[in-house]
């Protein structure tokens, strides 16, 4: 579990105005928000890419605003990240890319370290594109083997910054789907940038929305239906198709009490 | 950034660049992988370079030694000197300035801006420590072979021009070579490439790992390191042979 504690962070003007929420051990934990409303510095602040002006962010009770550069450093060796550019190594080919953190850390044998980046490329279905390389795949492709990659040392959490950004509606309905299997099949803390409406209904088991650089809303993907909070209607039903389901989820809320 | 700020953030990069590495295994891997891409690749430019330019010297020393005062050997010897003395340390270092500064800043500033650099930091990776040291480590390496080569190359240029025309006598550009040689110039000329080759690739590293933007920032983040690695190398180029000839 990780617990943000009132977390303020400014930049040329304040950014997040002591942002508090809990992100659950063994769900796939959201964060959502219009594009400038603080969610990506909220989570570079939450890995500890960005570092906060005051306030706590503790990883099971360790507070990583306290931490030394070391302790930090061995923190984030329990931390897997999908990045929204997939972030893969050029050079390397897709086998290489998943064996690279073993590699670093791993004093496994090689047959070891070759098994186990084998089997994470098998559990995303890409046991066949060990030897290609990254501009040699597709975007879903990628994403699948950074997936791999970031999960290749059993981490405890799993950030994902928007992974669906570039792709199409099937492919990012199995990265969200993805995501999920392995947060429930491996009992991580999976928290996910996103401001894809069909990830929040397909996996937003807890929801964090951010508005204006505070945290206006939290709840889950049902509790959306019945929400007061107004920013987060604006946002989430912004697109006709979501207003008519809003709709149509309010009638059938009614004939079942009727 | 001012130059006061780019100073103290290069210093404190290169603190984290020359740290004990977190694995010594994947830095060697790293290590012999740019000895080939900076050493090996840039054999052939320094072949060719210094060939026509000892062939070029040559024809100039035969055309501004034509006076009765001086001995013909003296072609010779003033091509030796112009070669160990700077072609094939200060002027070689700045031509790889350009081959070797531009491909580091680029492709440190393309990891950068594709995240590939956040993703090392995030695995808990020390990142400058992992891309940087062997790169610099690598081309301080190799550049004493580089610049021999020169050396030796520029010699037989001069040596081909002299054999295939009539500008000059083998035997005098070969007595010129060889008169009066001091190997301190050697020495010299291969401290000087050292430092030159730590100032290129650094400060190269430096302009990638610090890039912020998109592919325009990197082509800009590209030149600077060429143009800012130039004019380091022509300053230092003086305070060496002023300690190390005066």
């Amino acid at each position: 579990m990780i617990e943000v504690n009132n977390v303020f962070k400014s930049f040329d003007k304040p950014v997040l105005k002591g942002v508090s929420t809990t992100f659950e051990t063994g769900k796939t934990n959201l964060i959502i928000g219009q594009s400038g409303s603080g969610k990506t510095v909220l989570m570079k602040s939450v890995v500890g890419i960005h570092s906060v002006d005051s306030g706590h962010i503790l990883y099971d009770g360790r507070d990583i605003t306290q931490m030394k550069r070391k302790e930090r450093i061995l923190l984030r060796r329990e931390v897997g990240m999908l990045f929204q550019g997939s972030a893969l190594f050029d050079s390397m080919t897709i086998l290489e890319n998943v064996m690279f953190p073993l590699e670093m850390f791993s004093y496994d044998s090689l047959e070891e370290r070759r098994k186990r980046a084998i089997f994470c490329l098998e559990r995303v279905e890409l046991g066949h594109a060990l030897d290609l390389y990254p501009s040699e795949i597709s975007g879903g492709m990628q994403k699948r083997a950074a997936i791999a990659r970031a999960i290749v040392l059993n981490p405890k959490y799993l950030f994902c910054d928007e992974p669906n950004s570039g792709l199409d509606p099937k492919t990012s309905l199995l990265i969200d789907r993805l995501i999920q299997e392995i947060t429930h099949e491996f009992n991580i803390t999976t928290i996910v940038n996103t401001h894809d409406m069909n990830s929040v209904m397909e996996i937003g088991e807890n929801i964090v929305f951010i508005n204006k650089g505070e945290k206006a809303w939290t709840g889950t993907k049902d509790d959306i239906f019945t929400s007061e909070c107004e920013p987060l209607n604006d946002f989430v039903f912004a697109s006709n198709l979501y207003k008519e389901l809003r709709k149509a989820h309010a009638f059938f809320v009614s004939k079942k009490k009727d | 950034m001012n130059a006061i700020e780019k100073v103290g953030t290069y210093s404190m990069l290169m603190v984290r660049t020359f740290a004990i590495p977190d694995r010594w295994r994947m830095f060697f891997r790293q290590y012999v992988n740019e000895i080939q891409k900076q050493g090996l690749d840039s054999l052939a430019i320094t072949v060719i370079i210094s060939m026509f330019i000892g062939a070029v010297i040559t024809i100039q020393m035969v055309l501004n030694t034509a006076n009765p005062l001086l001995p013909d050997y003296a072609t010779g010897l003033a091509v030796r000197d112009t070669l160990l003395l700077e072609f094939s340390s200060s002027i070689l270092c700045l031509i790889l300035a350009g081959k070797v500064g531009s491909s580091i800043s680029s492709e440190i500033g393309t990891m950068r801006i594709t995240e590939q650099i956040d993703a090392l930091d995030i695995m808990g990776i020390n990142s400058a420590n992992y891309l940087i040291m062997p790169k610099v480590t690598a081309f301080m390496t190799v550049i004493p072979c580089l610049v021999i080569a020169s050396m030796f190359f520029g010699i037989f240029g001069g040596y081909c021009m002299a054999y295939f025309t009539d500008i000059i006598t083998v035997h005098q550009y070969v007595y010129g070579i060889q008169f009066m040689f001091n190997p301190f110039f050697i020495t010299y000329s291969v401290i000087k490439g050292v430092v030159f080759a730590f100032i290129i690739a650094s400060i190269a590293s430096y302009y990638g790992y610090t890039v912020k933007g998109g592919s325009l920032e990197v082509g800009k983040a590209s030149t600077d390191a060429v143009v800012n690695s130039s004019v380091i190398i022509l300053l230092a180029n003086v305070m060496l042979t002023k300690l190390m000839l005066s």
